[in-house]
């Protein structure tokens, strides 16, 4: 009795403060790749999902926690990393003369970001700051659902409402009026190996390189994690089985 | 006490001169201990467990930590990322902070359903709520230490509270920030306590387990051992219970570290702090929710830091409220109601403590904070007096051998 109880309220307790998204937004669940125990990335979809941050959103959103050699995850090898990071400009130095300059990107760079301080994002974004987006699938509740939501959210405002200039009506965002003008629509890019590139598609994409960029460490993870809860369960298999064979001859 | 019962001469040797062995094999053999105690009897020891997994984490954390504003939060960062295994470390050590408060908490209510409390165990009991308060300040300045969104505006909520304290308390938040706010010199000074805390803690549960030690544990029924008959040695039987415990709470961590790691987090410490940013919402951590919601919910400063910190005062007094000579529950039937009306209590007390404080919110965290109170301050007393408690049986081994549904 005394155990169920206890059971009971430690999980009202865990569950209790589920932090939701602010009661006014209702998200989109998808049936994600990497959701679950065994779930995993889908490679093609975060290549492409990368496509998508690289030729729409990192003109706005810096990535300043990833590297180029990270994207080995994505399934690139050596030379393809090499030839992506090339793309890029980076800043070096100082060099003998004391200056900073340019140079080509290598793979352990971190991807330069598009403006060069906050002050700078902001004096482009009329007043509105947009976030680094390596963390963001960890730094918003339900992050995936609620990115995904996001991106497909823009809609016309009710007529009640006076949405001020500037700002933009979307389902999803907490409050409605986000400053972020509608960022995907459907055929923003051009897929190469043909995939579905209507706005629900190219938003599950980039909700996928998003997923990854912020927990990157997540199949290795649950790999572990499926081997020490076979081990574990075995173990206390074991040790009960251990106990009552050692307890038998005290009632 | 002579080495000769060593088989190993090495061990004799060495135990002649140093006689550990001889002091483990006391604990291990020579220690009894009823031998009727139930399950909820493995907390103590998961606690300790629980403990040793934060300072072994913890010390591999520091080693890739730094305690600056400006690298604080890429540091974590890059444990995650670049740190071999840093994720691994970091996930067990902030999920293993929440299991660690879980099992204190069973470990306590354990106590007072069992009336561990009381005599002659009333400072192992003022040692656990020692314990229980070091934790709390351990696990609030290690929240502080990614420097995300709510470590910085927790740390700021939580250190501002010591302002409502008259004449002294402006000077005490200077003395905790390092400052006049918190910044740079705060977080550093809580890098260095965070440390220091988990090896006084240790201290205390020395101290702690010499106190269970004089008298021994208590038990279900709570009447003292009356001969060899009651008790067993600690090992095998309670070595091998303890291990089942232990096997399961190992389980259960595993499947929050790798399949949920962020579960008992909030979303806001993945985004840097911010001075000038406000969350929506700050609140602590969940296990800090209980005594959040009674601060809240006395509307002024001053007695809700005063309230809060006299729900864990009366904790110290308990052995002194509760004067009923019968320890255990389960010969007080009033007791035990009221025993679980504190439990809910304490339960919804920690829902509400992640509500905003507003409307029916605030309400029902009146009506449970003043329950809580009633329930030590008033209740307890008055039940010593006037509850009729079953009578006790004579012995321990007595409803061993007579009920075959034994609580082992
Ligand atoms: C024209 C610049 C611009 C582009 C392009 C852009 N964003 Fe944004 N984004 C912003 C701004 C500005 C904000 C801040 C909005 C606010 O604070 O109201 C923002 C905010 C966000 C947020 C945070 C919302 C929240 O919950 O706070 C996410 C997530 C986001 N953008 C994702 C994306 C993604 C994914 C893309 C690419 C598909 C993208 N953005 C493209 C400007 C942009
Ligand atoms: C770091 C935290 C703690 C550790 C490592 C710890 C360890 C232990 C251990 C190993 C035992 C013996 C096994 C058991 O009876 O479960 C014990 C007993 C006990 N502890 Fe703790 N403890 C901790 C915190 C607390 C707290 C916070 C309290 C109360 C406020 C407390 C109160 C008690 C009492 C009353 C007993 C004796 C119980 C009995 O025999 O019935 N302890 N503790």
């Amino acid at each position: 009795m005394m155990k169920r109880v206890f059971a009971a309220c430690v999980a009202l307790v865990l569950t209790g403060p589920a932090y939701a998204a602010g009661g006014d937004v209702s998200l989109t669940e998808r049936d994600w790749s990497f959701n679950g125990p065994f779930g995993t990335f889908d490679k093609a979809a975060m290549q492409r999902g990368f496509q998508v941050y690289r030729e729409v959103c990192a003109g706005c959103h810096s990535m300043k926690y990833i590297a180029f050699r990270n994207f080995a995850d994505l399934g690139y090898n050596e030379a393809e990393i090499k030839a992506i990071a090339a793309q890029y400009e980076v800043e070096d130095g100082p060099n003998d003369d004391g200056e900073m300059f340019m140079r080509p990107g290598v793979a352990a760079d971190r991807m330069p970001s598009p403006y060069p301080n906050d002050n700078a994002a902001r004096a482009g974004n009329g007043g509105a700051l947009p976030p680094d987006l390596s963390l963001i699938a960890k730094a918003r509740a339900n992050g995936p659902d609620y990115l995904y939501s996001l991106l497909i959210g823009y809609k016309d405002a009710p007529a009640s409402l006076k949405v001020p200039e500037g700002m933009y009506y979307n389902d999803a965002y907490s409050g409605h009026l986000i400053a972020m003008p509608q960022p995907l629509y459907g055929d923003d890019v051009t897929y190469a190996d043909g995939a579905d590139a209507s706005i629900e598609g190219l938003s599950a994409d980039v909700t996928q390189f998003l997923m990854w960029a912020a927990e990157p460490k997540m199949e290795a993870r649950k790999r572990i994690g499926v081997a020490v809860v076979f081990f574990l369960s075995i173990f206390v298999i074991l040790s009960i089985l251990a106990k009552r064979r050692v307890w038998a001859d005290v009632h | 006490m002579s080495a000769e019962k060593f088989q190993n001469p090495v061990v004799r040797w060495i135990d002649h001169r140093l006689p550990v062995f001889s002091m483990l094999d006391h604990e291990k053999y020579d220690y009894p201990v009823p031998k009727n105690l139930n399950y909820m009897w493995n907390f103590g020891v998961l606690a300790g467990l629980s403990l040793a997994i934060m300072i072994i984490t913890g010390i591999v954390l520091a080693m890739s930590y730094t305690a600056h504003v400006d690298y604080a939060f890429d540091a974590v960062e890059r444990i995650m990322r670049d740190v071999n295994h840093g994720w691994m470390i970091r996930y067990i050590h902030m999920n293993a902070a929440s299991f660690f408060f879980v099992v204190v908490y069973i470990h306590i209510f354990r106590g007072l359903y069992y009336g561990s409390y009381k005599a002659p165990r009333e400072l192992l009991w003022i040692l656990g709520v020692v314990i229980f308060l070091l934790m709390m300040a351990t696990a609030f300045m290690g929240y502080v230490l990614p420097w995300g969104q709510m470590s910085f505006w927790g740390a700021t909520v939580i250190t501002n509270l010591f302002s409502a304290i008259p004449v002294v308390g402006d000077s005490i938040v200077t003395l905790l920030w390092g400052g006049f706010s918190v910044d740079n010199p705060t977080l550093n000074r809580f890098f260095s306590l965070h440390y220091l805390m988990p090896f006084v803690i240790a201290g205390v549960v020395v101290l702690h387990i010499i106190a269970l030690h004089r008298f021994g544990s208590n038990n279900p029924i709570g009447i003292d051992a009356s001969g060899p008959q009651d008790t067993i040695s600690f090992h095998p039987y309670y070595t091998m219970k303890d291990m089942v415990g232990i096997a399961v709470f190992l389980l259960l961590l595993a499947m929050a570290v790798f399949f949920f790691p962020n579960a008992m987090g909030h979303p806001d410490n993945y985004i840097p702090a911010n001075p000038l940013q406000t969350p929506a919402h700050i609140v602590p951590e969940w296990y800090f929710l209980p005594f959040y919601a009674i601060l809240r919910a006395v509307p002024d400063k001053l007695g809700g830091v005063l309230l809060m910190f006299g729900a864990i005062a009366v904790l110290f007094v308990l052995p002194w409220l509760d004067r009923s000579p019968v320890r255990s529950a389960r010969f007080r039937p009033l007791f035990r109601i009221f025993f679980w009306l504190l439990l809910i209590d304490a339960v919804v007390l920690g829902y509400l403590g992640g509500k905003p404080a507003d409307g029916i919110y605030v309400v029902l965290s009146r009506i449970a904070t003043a329950w809580y109170f009633l329930h030590f301050l008033v209740i307890l007393p008055l039940l010593s007096v006037f509850e009729t408690t079953k009578p006790l049986p004579k012995s321990i081994s007595e409803p061993v051998l007579g009920a075959s549904k034994g609580a082992a």
